[in-house]
């Protein structure tokens, strides 16, 4: 099939915008064309915004769009690929990695020639199919609105009631029931992996990946100078993957800490926070704050109020006798649900098993 | 493409944005084109944005200016086929059982009770569909309308399928709570509605808002500008600017000086406890100056 000379430059934009890694279907490609001759198009105005409409352009790569479309149609160089911006804030999404990366190598490292560090790594990653391992029945749940039919409910289900009367001349022998089903609970983990943390971060990482691999809702971020959101980078089931994906997004990794200010950024924006709401949001931070714990107290105070729990687990706690000592834990103590141990990925798993209990 | 059945006259965007107008929303150009293209190509109009910038509203006056009834689907989580689509009448089913015996037919149309989705269907050449908040909704939800926004039907088991001959007119907002199926999104023309310029936003203050004067209009809407640069828990939307703006131009009316005015009123601005202890010590500074 040939098309009009004239439909080329279009149809190449469409092209232009998939090798970008726009999502682009055909049929948008024909919307697109046929959004344009109901237009007229009258001025390349129209021809941007029956672009921008009928391709659903997410606001976020709005500017990304806009360079290609300058460049496209009004041969202007592409200025910045939006890709490169420094914004503390935009969540890094792990697109586009290479399908040829090495699998796991988690489990076949020489124990006896491990370095200082390594043992340490190594101690975090013993028995890794032990207690770290979640299933799905271990997670938190929440009641759903919606009702499945069950022996015992509190609802009577008058649907098959009537059914089952309408056989028996309109006597109805047996209520049928309906009960509230639960659903999983979205959980929220946010991963302090700065310099203090450094030892921890890999056992952090790992219990992260266990949970992305078994929960249906679940989003993990980390936290030292800035935020990312490293949820993708954790979907492929080899661990040694998700870790190498997840080393390449996070470029801060045993940086310095700002943990308010990077909690703070996680609230302001508003996708982030409506993802914490009646969450179960983890922390897995020691806490060492520096400077003024003014604004780490204020983000977990908002926080806590979006959350239905929020759990801070330290790497500190695992010591029997723990007592929050810095500035900082201490004024936050008092808007946690708990602060327990979060030293090894067991620990981790444990205490979601416990939240799982919980009702 | 050559008919446009569903667009009254309206040959272009711009006109679009002129009965808009009429209908009391004021459009920004993008939106009109975005609309203009829902309703030539026959596809739904997705609108995201914030809370608070006019989503619903622009989904009602397109209602207004098309002369057809809105059909609202509020979503919410847990939401599913029955409060969407349709419910048999159990009881009245029940005692027609009792009463009329076998004899009855218990599928008659009498039963059956139409929600939003079927209303539409039924109802498509003089309805507007509004699928309010579908973020709120759960993805299997998302995944359940994706069938319906493409098939335009909805089968019934007992009596049979309902099918309209022409596609509904369809508006679906979101408020971005969470991220949007891509499958949906590609159903749909999508504009993100911003909060609207300055100079639109006063313009929106005194169409909605018919006492207040031009210039607290435009001081109200610089002020709103800087409040919405603060990082609060509730940025005010374009109803709590008119909100505001009006209640201060009350407040002036029974004797309040002008800053004190917006002060004394900044509750329907800020509804948040937080956001209002946030920004009391530089309230000053962030407040309207001198107006009218």
């Amino acid at each position: 099939m040939t098309l009009p000379a004239g439909v080329r430059p279009f149809t190449d934009f469409a092209s232009l915008l998939r090798a970008h890694g726009f999502a682009v279907a055909p049929d948008q490609t024909i919307l697109f064309l046929d959004g344009l001759r109901q237009l007229g198009p009258r001025s390349i105005t129209d021809v941007y915004r029956a672009a921008r409409a009928l391709f659903a352009i997410p606001k976020e790569r709005e500017d990304e769009f806009d360079a290609l479309f300058r460049a496209h149609f009004l041969g202007q160089t592409v200025a910045a690929e939006a890709e490169g911006q420094e914004d503390s804030v935009e969540a890094r999404e792990a697109a586009g990695q290479d399908e040829t990366a090495e699998m796991d190598e988690a489990e076949d490292r020489p124990g006896d020639e491990a370095s200082v560090a390594e043992r340490l790594g190594q101690r975090d990653l013993a028995s890794p199919d032990a207690e770290a391992k979640l299933r799905r029945s271990d997670l938190p749940t929440r009641r759903s609105l919606r009702h499945a039919p069950a022996k015992r409910g509190r609802r009577i289900d008058l649907h098959r009631t009537l059914r089952a009367a309408a056989r028996t001349d309109g006597e109805a022998l047996t209520l049928n029931r309906l009960k509230r089903q639960t659903r999983e609970r979205r959980m929220v983990v946010l991963i302090d992996v700065s310099g203090s943390m450094a030892e921890h971060t890999e056992g952090a990482l790992r219990f992260a990946h266990a949970l992305v691999q078994t929960a249906e809702r679940a989003d993990v971020f980390t936290l030292a100078t800035r935020l990312t959101r490293i949820t993708p980078a954790l979907r492929p089931t080899p661990l040694g993957r998700a870790l190498e994906a997840t080393s390449r997004l996070v470029a801060d990794i045993d940086g310095g800490t700002r943990l308010g200010p990077a909690l703070a950024a996680f609230l302001s924006v508003p996708r982030y926070a409506g993802l914490a709401r009646g969450a179960a949001v983890l922390i897995l931070s020691d806490g060492l704050e520096r400077g003024a714990p003014d604004e780490l107290v204020e983000a977990v105070r908002r926080l806590s109020r979006l959350a239905w729990r929020l759990d801070w687990l330290s790497p500190l706690a695992s010591e029997t006798g723990f007592r929050p000592e810095t500035q900082a834990l201490r004024a936050i103590l008092p808007d946690l649900d708990a602060l327990v141990d979060g030293s090894t990925p067991e620990r981790l798993a444990a205490h979601v098993k416990i939240l799982g209990t919980l009702r | 493409m050559s008919v446009r059945p569903r667009i009254n006259g309206i040959e272009t965007p711009e006109a679009l944005a002129q009965a808009l107008e009429g209908a009391q929303y004021l459009a920004g150009e993008d939106l009109a084109t975005a609309t203009y293209l829902a309703l030539a190509l026959g596809k739904p109009l997705l609108l995201e944005g914030a809370p608070g910038v006019g989503k619903t509203e622009a989904a009602k006056a397109l209602g207004a200016v098309l002369t057809r009834t809105v059909i609202r689907l509020q979503c919410f989580e847990g939401i599913d086929a029955a409060a969407a689509l349709y419910e048999w009448n159990h009881p009245a089913q029940m005692l027609e059982i009792r009463r009329a015996g076998d004899t009855v037919d218990l599928y008659a149309d009498r039963f059956l009770l139409a929600r939003p989705l079927l209303q539409a269907l039924r109802a498509a050449e003089t309805s507007l569909l509004l699928i309010d908040e579908i973020d709120r909704a759960d993805p299997e939800f998302e995944a359940f309308l994706l069938e319906f926004l493409s098939d335009f039907a909805i089968s019934i088991p007992e009596t049979g399928t309902v099918r309209s001959a022409t596609p509904p007119v369809v508006v679906l907002t979101s408020n971005r709570t969470r991220d949007l199926h891509e499958a949906l999104r590609r159903r749909c023309v999508y504009h993100w509605i911003d909060y609207p310029e300055p100079g639109l936003e006063a313009r929106i203050v005194q169409a909605r808002a018919s006492g207040v004067a031009r210039e607290t209009a435009e001081a109200v809407v610089a002020s709103i500008g800087l409040l919405r640069a603060e990082p609060l828990i509730k940025p005010p939307g374009v109803a709590e600017t008119v909100e505001w703006a009006e209640a201060a131009t009350l407040l002036h009316a029974q004797g309040a000086r002008w800053p004190d005015a917006f002060r004394r009123a900044i509750g329907v601005a800020l509804k948040d406890q937080d956001d209002l202890t946030y920004v009391a010590p530089r309230l000053d500074a962030l407040l309207p100056g001198e107006a009218a």
